[in-house]
C-alpha cells in the first residue's frame, strides 16, 4: 500500500500542465468553429493568420476589452464568484489526470472519486451564476442544470464502478496499468457509453445543453454575464470537455498505453484530442431533447442500464475468481 | 417494454446522425470566398436598377409614375415632361439606393420595359449622398433584357412621324362621321 497522496510532479509539471490545458481550452474555440464548419459544409473562421488560427487571439482581445457589466439587481458577490468556481474545480481536477508515467501532479489512491467529486462541484458555478443573476431565464437555466446534474451524476459514478471492479483500484495510474491486457472499452463498452452520456450532460454540451438552451431560455444561466466573466464560463466548458476526454481515455482507452515507437505522452494527447473532436461532432450533429424527455431518459433508461452493467460485471468478476 | 424499445431506437438514430455528419468531412464546402472569388450571378438577378433605351436609342421611360407607386420604400422620384414630337419623358428621374430594397416591383410595374434590375450589387459608398442616382447615372445605352421592344411603335399614341393607326398591328381609326361602311 502506497501513501494515499504522492506528489509526483515538480513545479515545472504543474506550470506546464496548467498552461497547456489553458492553451488547449483557448484553441478549442477555433477548433470547434472550424470543425463544425467542415461538418456543415462551410469553412469556419479562416481569415486571421494561417488557417484562421489568430481567431483565438482576436476573440481573446475582444472578450478582455468588453464592458464587464454587473447588473444592479444581481447578488454581486455571488455573481462574481460563480464563474470562478467552474475554472477552479475543473483545473484542480486535472491534478489527478495521469498524462504519462512520471508526468502529472499527484498520484492519488482515490483519484477517481476525486475526479467525480470535483466535476460535480462544478455545477455550483452554473447554479450560483443563475441564481445571482436574478433573472428568470437565468434561474430556469440554473434549475435545469441542478436537476440534470443530479440525475446524470447518479449513473456517472455507477457506470465507472465496472472499471473499478475489473482493475480493483480507484487509483487512475493503476487503472491505466490494468489495461495492459486489453482496454476497458472492450470489456466495459456499456459502461463507456453510459460514461460518455454522463460527461456530456455534466459539461452541459449539446445535446444536453438545456441549462443554456438558446431557443427556449435565450442563454440560460449566463444570460447576464459579459466580458471576461462570460469568457470564464466559456473556457470552463472547454476545460471540462478536455477533462472529460482525458478521463474517457484514462478509464476506457488505456491512457498513455500504445505502441512503443512514440512516447506515452503522445499517445495520451492523441487519444484525448480524438475524443475532443468527438465532443465537437456531437455538437455539430445532435438536436437538443425536450426537458422531460431528458429527465425520463436519465432515470428510466440510463440508470437501470448502469445497474444492469454493474450487476453483470460484478457477477462475471466473481465467477472468474472462483 | 415499448418505451425501452423507443429508447434503443432513439439512441441508434443518434448514432446514424453522427455517421451522416461525419461523412461530410469529405464533402466540399459550399462557401464562395467572395472578394477573391466572384459570385456567379444570373441575368435575372435583382441588383442595381438601370433605365434602358429602345432599339432606336431613345429613352424608353414614359414617366407614367407606376414604378414610383409600386415602390414599397418610396425610393423613386420622377417628373413627367413632353418633347416637341409628343413623346413623354421624365424631366428628372431619381433613385435613392440607400433606401432601395431591390425588390423588383418597379420592373414588374413598368409598362415599357424601361426600368430593369441588373446583376450588379457592388455599390458601396462612403458618402450617403452618393447613393442617390440621377437620370444620367441610371440611363444605359442598350436595351437591357428586351432587345426588340419599342413602346411607341406598338402603342396607339401619335407622335411626330407616326400618326394614328400606323403602329404595328393597329387598324386605321374609324371615321365616325361618314355613313359608308
Amino acid at each position: 500500500m502506497t501513501e494515499p497522496i504522492n506528489q509526483i510532479g515538480t513545479w515545472i509539471d504543474i506550470i506546464g500542465i496548467l498552461s497547456s490545458v489553458m492553451l488547449v481550452a483557448a484553441l478549442l474555440i477555433w477548433v470547434e468553429r472550424r470543425m463544425i464548419g467542415i461538418w456543415q459544409d462551410r469553412l469556419g473562421p479562416n481569415r486571421l493568420g494561417p488557417l484562421g488560427l489568430m481567431q483565438v487571439a482576436a476573440d481573446m482581445i475582444k472578450i478582455f476589452f468588453k464592458e464587464d457589466w454587473i447588473p444592479p439587481f444581481a447578488d454581486k458577490a455571488v455573481f462574481v464568484l460563480a464563474p470562478m468556481i467552474i475554472m477552479v474545480t475543473i483545473l484542480t481536477a486535472f491534478a489527478v489526470v495521469p498524462f504519462a508515467p512520471g508526468i502529472g501532479i499527484i498520484d492519488f489512491n482515490f483519484g477517481l472519486l476525486y475526479f467525480l467529486a470535483l466535476s460535480s462541484l462544478s455545477v455550483y458555478s452554473v447554479v450560483l451564476g443563475g441564481y445571482a443573476s436574478n433573472n428568470k431565464y437565468a434561474l430556469l437555466g440554473a434549475v435545469r442544470a441542478a436537476a440534470q446534474t443530479i440525475s446524470y451524476e447518479v449513473f456517472m459514478a455507477l457506470s465507472l464502478m465496472g472499471v473499478v471492479m475489473l482493475s480493483g483500484t480507484f487509483n487512475l495510474r493503476d487503472i491505466v496499468e490494468a489495461q495492459r491486457n486489453g482496454w476497458f472499452c472492450l470489456s466495459q463498452f456499456l459502461g463507456l457509453f453510459l460514461f460518455i452520456v454522463a460527461v456530456v450532460a455534466e459539461s452541459h454540451r449539446t445535446p444536453f445543453d438545456l441549462p443554456e438552451a438558446e431557443h427556449e431560455i435565450i442563454a440560460g444561466f449566463h444570460i447576464e454575464y459579459s466580458g471576461m466573466k462570460f469568457g470564464m464560463f466559456f473556457i470552463g466548458e472547454y476545460l471540462s470537455v478536455t477533462l472529460s476526454s482525458a478521463m474517457i481515455v484514462t478509464l476506457f482507452f488505456g491512457g498513455w498505453l500504445g505502441p512503443e515507437f512514440l512516447p506515452p505522452l503522445f499517445w495520451f494527447c492523441f487519444k484525448t484530442s480524438i475524443w475532443i473532436l468527438f465532443f465537437v461532432l456531437l455538437r455539430a450533429s445532435l438536436p437538443r431533447p425536450r426537458y422531460d424527455q431528458l429527465m425520463s431518459f436519465g432515470w428510466k433508461f440510463m440508470l437501470p442500464l448502469a445497474l444492469i452493467n454493474l450487476l453483470v460485471t460484478g457477477g462475471l468478476v466473481l465467477w472468474m475468481e472462483s | 417494454m415499448n418505451s425501452f424499445k423507443l429508447c434503443i431506437d432513439l439512441i441508434l438514430s443518434q448514432f446514424q446522425t453522427l455517421g451522416t455528419v461525419l461523412q461530410h468531412t469529405f464533402t466540399k464546402a459550399d462557401t464562395v470566398e467572395y472578394p477573391e472569388q466572384q459570385v456567379a450571378l444570373f441575368p435575372r438577378y435583382r441588383g442595381r436598377i438601370v433605365l434602358t433605351r429602345d432599339p432606336d436609342g431613345l429613352e424608353r421611360c414614359v414617366a407614367c409614375n407606376l414604378c414610383a407607386v409600386a415602390c414599397p420604400v418610396d425610393c423613386i422620384a420622377l417628373q413627367k415632361s413632353e418633347d416637341q414630337e409628343g413623346r413623354w419623358y421624365p424631366d428628372f428621374f431619381r433613385i435613392n439606393f440607400s433606401r432601395c430594397i431591390m425588390c423588383g416591383f418597379c420592373e414588374e410595374a413598368c409598362p415599357t420595359y424601361a426600368i430593369q434590375l441588373t446583376p450588379d450589387f457592388e455599390m458601396c459608398e462612403y458618402d450617403r449622398q452618393s447613393m442617390v442616382y440621377e437620370k444620367e447615372d441610371l440611363l444605359i445605352d442598350g436595351t437591357g433584357k428586351y432587345h426588340d421592344y419599342n413602346f411607341y411603335r406598338i402603342a396607339g399614341k401619335s407622335i411626330a412621324g407616326k400618326g394614328k393607326g400606323e403602329a404595328e398591328n393597329e387598324a386605321p381609326p374609324i371615321d365616325v362621321k361618314t355613313l359608308l361602311p
